[in-house]
């Protein structure tokens, strides 16, 4: 099908107001006399509090307030970002407190304060006295999961979560399987560093209601979170998001909202901000999982897999955030790529003393494909195949049904992926070319595979709102309760509503601040779900008022709803697409016709119970230099079956930041703790290494556009998935250059070259 | 929620009311520590901000960005870690990148300062910050404006940069979101742009010689 | 807000000398970069700035009368990075500069605090070691000159009295004429980044390929910034074979006092020492080579 704005490199609606400064985010939001808040930390990883003396904090000139433990609700909560359920076994772990009467990592909050300055609240928290009693520290998920170990939570043990699934015979597939391929694989804690770190301010207005502007992907769960930390009626809170300076995961939970509540509401309801800084932001918000897989999988001769088992130990740190979901969803996605007969997938979740992981980029994916794709090459090698080859023959097909959630995947391209990925980077040349080297130099090519979902139905609730009005000269507003966090879903949204509209997208004007006060209903931005599950309502809403134009045409010219359509700002003959009116004409009518006046808008929802699979790979070349253990990526391709592409400029923007992402995670990018007291060493952008222009390659993107039938417009996630594969990729390429298999994340020069040298590859 | 208002340019005050302001502005009266009186801690500095002549008291405590964030309004000059390590607050001063967040307010005395809010002149985009736009260097903005400012000092200095240069005069600033392709893609087609601009002209003058 | 509780500047050296000398708790600070990141993270109390950021005299790069070549403390590291006197002159110094932070912060580090901080890490420091660079010292009770091998005291702890300022760093002509040089910083990026080992080279070549004048520096490899004395001894006269070059590498590793931290094991360092050293002598000899030609 023909689109006329969809499927166009459409400029960003927000690019013209961030490349000059305009746009506004949370920090530039300022009120006269607006306080300081600022968090005591623990130094402690696990230790009581047993006092806090706090007069001397409180005489200082210039602190209005200071909060401790004692001073805030004693109602624990939930921060994911996960929409409501009305069923009380599946709400998220309530575990938190806005401060905390007992420490469970480095940096946990003990106190806030809340004064004049900056300069005064820091002052303030070093007057401040803690007595703790420390607790041992446990910073490894087998040190946690000792009988013996301390509670870190009032439970009988440390474990979070256990939920896995099985399906199929699994003794019966490794039975009848020819080989049995066993392998252990580690990934490690990463951190989002999106460039804006976390804030909020929050003041009391004028009828008595708390409002916060805060930087994130989900303003309506913040609403709920807040008022449910406070034990207030969740109206009595008014949430705003701005403009966001990134979150990949990050923002997706309510971290310093509650607090910032808190403490406008012990200054009287005047203004405060709460803004964390770099090394704040990098060990109290959140992480990624770190994760360690057992994996067994039987093989037949030619490649055919059998059966999977996949055990994993994930470690989610000091509070549950999403931690109970992500090894689940992780396991979840994975089983949409390969067909098997026998799977059974054991994930532990584990509490320890260590900052919280959390949702980010790719939701447990990264890790168990990961895992699993290094797994892969490891078998293509012990049997003698290219990893291309075991791939195909075991890839899932169209009409594959899920056995557990019994979803069915309506579009599947990953066969067109690796075979478009497989000539951009020359495989097959190159394959040949590399069989024979020597010196310290060497070169190898991998590659890795993924599939992923669009939004989280069935497991959570799939709801999302626009809103359009139309204005008398025939422009709209477009209203989300979706955000904008720097993705681009404003302009898709605005390109798909232009679309629907007959309109250039200059005339939808997306409004991109959302207010839980006016703003539609949306749980936001996470699960790679906006252009899918939020379009759906984008779309609705548009076709709703398309219709609404058109029923009003009719009652104007006697001419059938149904014989009109809209295309180039003008009411046109469905059959001919001859100008019938222009659309201002009718718009103005619409507002102010002596009789029939009555101005065209739509308010509407989509509940989606559906959810498409999208699908990918990378294809990575790499250089190791043998002697120092420095990887170079050379070349580096992102094939996505991610449905139709709305905006292909904002979609290859994705995969080049993903891909970025997953690079560092391969090579660099670790969060560094003492073990014995799990203070993290690394929490500032110098030591934490995030990849510079310098360390980035240029970065491959490409599609293959197959309609899914389920999508509006026939579109499928893609916010998050370059991220997932780029690592696997990278660690089958190091393998294909040295014949050594890195099964640990960070590839690093120094683990690189411990390993080579352990290997005997080099002296 | 209320924006940040720039305040009116001290200039234009008089006296005794540009005294008071930033008074206080500089939180000097909310100071525990009594020994800091205003003579003290106040310098008067005098600069051009985004081409326009100021002449305003700064805290000796305040970094050129909260100045020119929290007094002055500019809040396109962005804060990402405060130590000089992500770029995001970077200015030109007199045409130079530096790193607002680690550059005393006082030092600021007799410099021009230019940041994102000064280039585009009467609405108009500067051709770095089109770049920008047209090759979807853009995604959540916050690095935007000090890339923006440094491919500005590039573009405008008149030198011929490489890839490989073009990438090490950025390399001061992190950005998430976009891998840096479609920033480095801006980047090179502003700086490039300039470039043949200059070497068309050149190419001109030599023809008329001949 | 820093936390600064006093704030002063310089407008000559004279003054400087004389402040210092009366205020001896003030901290000296000049682009800041060091100063001011330590107090936004908390890592310095208040504290009194003295600034001598303004001193005129304290800037620039010149050829003295003897060919000596003269660097002002104040230059900053984009100014040494662009400078056409070290490019023809000592371009090893000019690599050190570049690969320093990102642009912005070369824009306003200088190098006399790069020095004066006293960091294991600072990116000048092996390049000015193997350049035998002498350091010019003064306090309003006169003047003294230091070599810089002699100036690091420990880590973070350098020569540097009380009242005391760096006015100059000197580089004497027979130390870089005819010398070829070269500068490998080895870290986790390529910019942005502090060096996981820093190794500094300067040789002259002789006819044949003979090696003469080697000098080794390392940064990161010990406590202080270091030279590899019985690498340089043993690489005296020799030609430049890849034999001669490793001995030469696993002699430097002696030199190291390399310490395991979460950012490197010793055993890595070393390794990277007897690795790198090699690499950055035959990059050297092949500059050494490459201008024979022209």
């Amino acid at each position: 099908m023909a689109y006329n704005t969809v499927g166009q490199r459409e400029i960003r609606v927000d690019a013209v107001a961030k490349v000059t400064g305009k746009a506004k985010y949370t920090a530039d939001f300022r009120e006269r006399d607006m306080l300081v808040g600022k968090i005591l930390r623990s130094p402690y990883a696990h230790a009581w509090v047993r006092q806090i003396h706090s007069e001397q904090a409180r005489a200082l000139p210039g602190v209005e307030a200071v909060l401790t433990y004692a001073d805030v609700p004693h109602l624990k909560f939930s921060t994911a970002g996960h929409p409501y359920s009305l069923d009380p076994g599946h709400r998220d772990k309530e575990d938190r407190l806005i401060l905390t009467d007992k420490a469970r990592f480095v940096g946990d909050a003990v106190a806030a304060v809340v004064a004049e300055s900056e300069l005064i609240a820091e002052k303030a928290l070093q007057l401040i006295e803690v007595e703790y009693e420390p607790l041992e520290v446990l910073t490894s998920p087998e040190a946690a999961m000792r009988e013996d170990a301390p509670l870190i939570h009032e439970a009988k043990r440390n474990i979070l979560s256990t939920f896995g699934y099985e399906f199929g015979d699994l003794d019966q597939a490794f039975a009848e399987a020819d080989r049995i391929f066993e392998g252990e694989y580690q990934t490690s804690v990463v951190q989002h560093c999106q460039l804006e770190n976390q804030i909020a301010t929050a003041q009391v207005d004028e009828n008595g209601r708390i409002v916060i502007t805060t930087s994130t992907q989900i303003p309506h769960i913040v609403r709920r979170i807040v008022a449910q930390a406070l034990g207030i009626p969740w109206g009595k809170v008014r949430v705003l998001k701005p403009c966001i300076g990134g979150g990949f995961g990050n923002k997706q939970d309510v971290c310093v909202e509650p607090l910032a509540a808190a403490m406008t509401l012990a200054v009287g309801g005047r203004p405060v901000r709460l803004e964390l800084s770099r090394e704040e932001c990098m060990i109290d918000t959140r992480t990624r999982h770190a994760i360690k897989y057992r994996i067994k999988t039987g093989v037949k001769r030619d490649g055919k897999i059998t059966g999977i088992r996949i055990e994993a130990i994930s470690n989610t740190g000091a509070y549950a955030s999403h931690g109970h979901s992500i090894a689940s969803s992780g396991g979840g996605k994975f089983r949409y790529l390969y067909q098997v007969d026998a799977l059974k997938y054991e994930p532990v979740t584990v509490y320890t003393n260590l900052p919280v992981a959390g949702a980010m980029r790719g939701y447990g994916t990264p890790q168990i494909f990961y895992a699993f794709e290094c797994h892969m090459e490891d078998i293509a090698r012990g049997l003698g195949l290219d990893p291309i080859a075991l791939h195909k023959m075991n890839f899932v097909e169209t009409g594959f049904v899920d056995p557990i959630g019994k979803n069915k995947v309506l579009s599947c391209g990953i066969r067109e992926c690796v075979d478009k990925g497989r000539e951009m980077i020359k495989w097959d040349q190159k394959k040949k070319l590399y069989k024979n080297q020597s010196g310290d130099k060497r070169r190898g090519l991998g590659m890795a595979c993924f599939s992923y979902q669009s939004g989280t139905h069935p497991v959570n609730l799939e709801i999302a709102g626009a809103r359009i009005v139309l204005n008398q000269d025939g422009s709209v507003q477009l209203q989300v309760g979706a955000t904008e966090i720097g993705q681009g879903s404003d302009t898709v949204f605005g390109q798909m509503a232009a679309e629907v509209l007959g309109l250039p997208l200059a005339m939808v004007h997306v409004i991109s601040t959302q207010d839980t006060d006016v703003s539609p209903f949306d749980t936001g931005a996470y699960a790679s779900r906006q252009t899918y599950i939020s379009g759906m309502a984008v779309k609705k809403a548009a076709e709703e008022v398309k219709a609404k134009i058109l029923d009003f045409v009719w009652g104007m010219t006697d001419t059938p709803a149904g014989m009109l359509d809209l295309k180039g700002q003008n009411v046109v003959y469905k059959h001919s697409g001859e100008v019938l009116m222009p659309l201002a004409e009718v718009a103005l009518q619409t507002y102010y016709d002596p009789v029939f006046a009555h101005p065209i808008t739509s308010d509407t929802s989509s509940n989606a119970r559906v959810n498409a699979m999208s699908y990918g790979v990378t294809f990575a070349e790499v250089e190791v230099d043998l002697k120092t253990g420095k990887v170079e990526v050379l070349e580096i391709y992102n094939v996505h079956d991610s449905g139709r592409i709305i905006n292909p400029q904002l979609a290859e923007g994705q995969v080049h930041g993903g891909v970025s992402m997953g690079i560092g995670y391969a090579l660099s990018e670790q969060l560094l703790y003492d073990e014995k007291t799990g203070r993290v060493l690394n929490n500032n952008l110098l030591d934490y290494k995030l990849p510079t222009i310098m360390d980035t390659p240029e970065i491959g993107a490409a599609f293959v556009e197959l309609d899914d039938p389920t999508g509006p417009f026939g579109v499928k996630s893609l916010g998050e998935p370059p991220a997932i594969t780029p690592a696997p990729a990278i660690r089958n390429a190091v393998l294909d250059a040295t014949g050594v298999a890195f099964n640990r994340l960070p590839m690093n020069p120094q683990r690189v070259f411990e390993k080579l040298r352990e290997s005997g590859i080099v002296g | 929620m209320s924006e940040v208002k720039s305040m009116p340019e001290a200039e234009e005050m008089p006296e005794a009311e540009r005294m008071s302001e930033a008074e206080r502005m500089s939180e000097v009266k909310r100071m525990s520590d009594k020994r800091m009186v205003p003579e003290k801690v106040l310098r008067q500095i005098s600069l051009t901000v985004n081409g326009k002549a100021l002449t305003l008291h700064v805290d000796i405590r305040e970094s050129l960005l909260e100045v020119l964030r929290e007094r002055l309004g500019y809040t396109g000059v962005k804060k990402g870690c405060g130590v000089g390590e992500c770029g995001a607050c970077t200015v030109l001063i007199d045409g130079t990148p530096i790193d607002s967040c680690i550059y005393l307010a006082v030092w600021a005395d007799g410099k021009e300062i230019r940041t994102v809010e000064g280039l585009a002149v009467n609405g108009k985009l500067s051709p770095v910050q089109e770049a920008f736009v047209e090759e979807g260097a853009i995604q959540c903005g916050f690095c935007t404006p000090g890339l923006v400012l440094s491919t500005t000092a590039m573009v405008e200095n008149g030198k011929e940069y490489s890839r490989e240069e073009i990438k090490r005069e950025l390399s001061g600033h992190f950005c998430r979101c976009t891998g840096y392709q479609n920033i480095l893609k801006a980047a090179e087609r502003a700086v490039h742009e300039a470039g043949h601009r200059c070497a068309h002209c050149k190419h001109e003058q030599e023809g008329e010689k001949g | 807000m820093f936390n600064i509780a006093k704030y002063d500047e310089a407008g000559s050296l004279d003054e400087a000398l004389a402040f210092l000398s009366g205020h001896p708790a003030a901290k000296v600070i000049a682009g800041g970069t060091d100063v001011l990141i330590k107090m936004q993270n908390g890592k310095m109390g208040e504290a009194e700035l003295f600034s001598i950021r303004g001193l005129a005299e304290l800037t620039g790069i010149k050829r003295t009368a003897d060919g000596a070549i003269f660097l002002g403390p104040l230059t900053t590291f984009a100014q040494i990075a662009g400078d056409p006197l070290l490019q023809k002159a000592i371009p090893v110094l000019i690599q050190a500069a570049v690969s320093m932070g990102g642009p912005q912060i070369r824009n306003i580090a200088t190098i006399g605090g790069n020095i004066c901080n006293g960091a294991v890490s600072a990116d000048s420091a092996p390049t000015l070691l193997a350049l035998n660079a002498e350091l010019r010292l003064q306090s309003a009770g006169g003047e003294r000159k230091v070599p810089l091998r002699e100036f690091y005291l420990g880590p973070g702890k350098v020569d540097l009295r009380p009242g005391e300022l760096l006015i100059g760093i000197i580089v004497r002509p027979q130390d870089y004429l005819g010398y070829h040089g070269h500068y490998i910083k080895f870290a986790m990026r390529k910019a942005m980044d502090i060096a996981t080992l820093g190794v500094s080279v300067l040789c002259r070549v002789e006819a044949g390929g003979v090696l003469s004048g080697v000098r080794i520096a390392l940064g990161v490899a010990a406590p202080t910034p270091v030279r590899c004395p019985e690498a340089e001894a043993f690489a005296e006269g020799k030609t430049g074979s890849d034999e001669t070059l490793e001995e030469i590498g696993k002699l430097a590793v002696r030199s190291a006092k390399a310490r395991t931290s979460w950012r490197a094991s010793k055993e890595y360092r070393e390794h990277l020492v007897a690795e790198l050293v090699p690499r950055a002598l035959k990059e050297a000899m092949r500059t050494a080579g490459g201008e024979e030609h022209v």
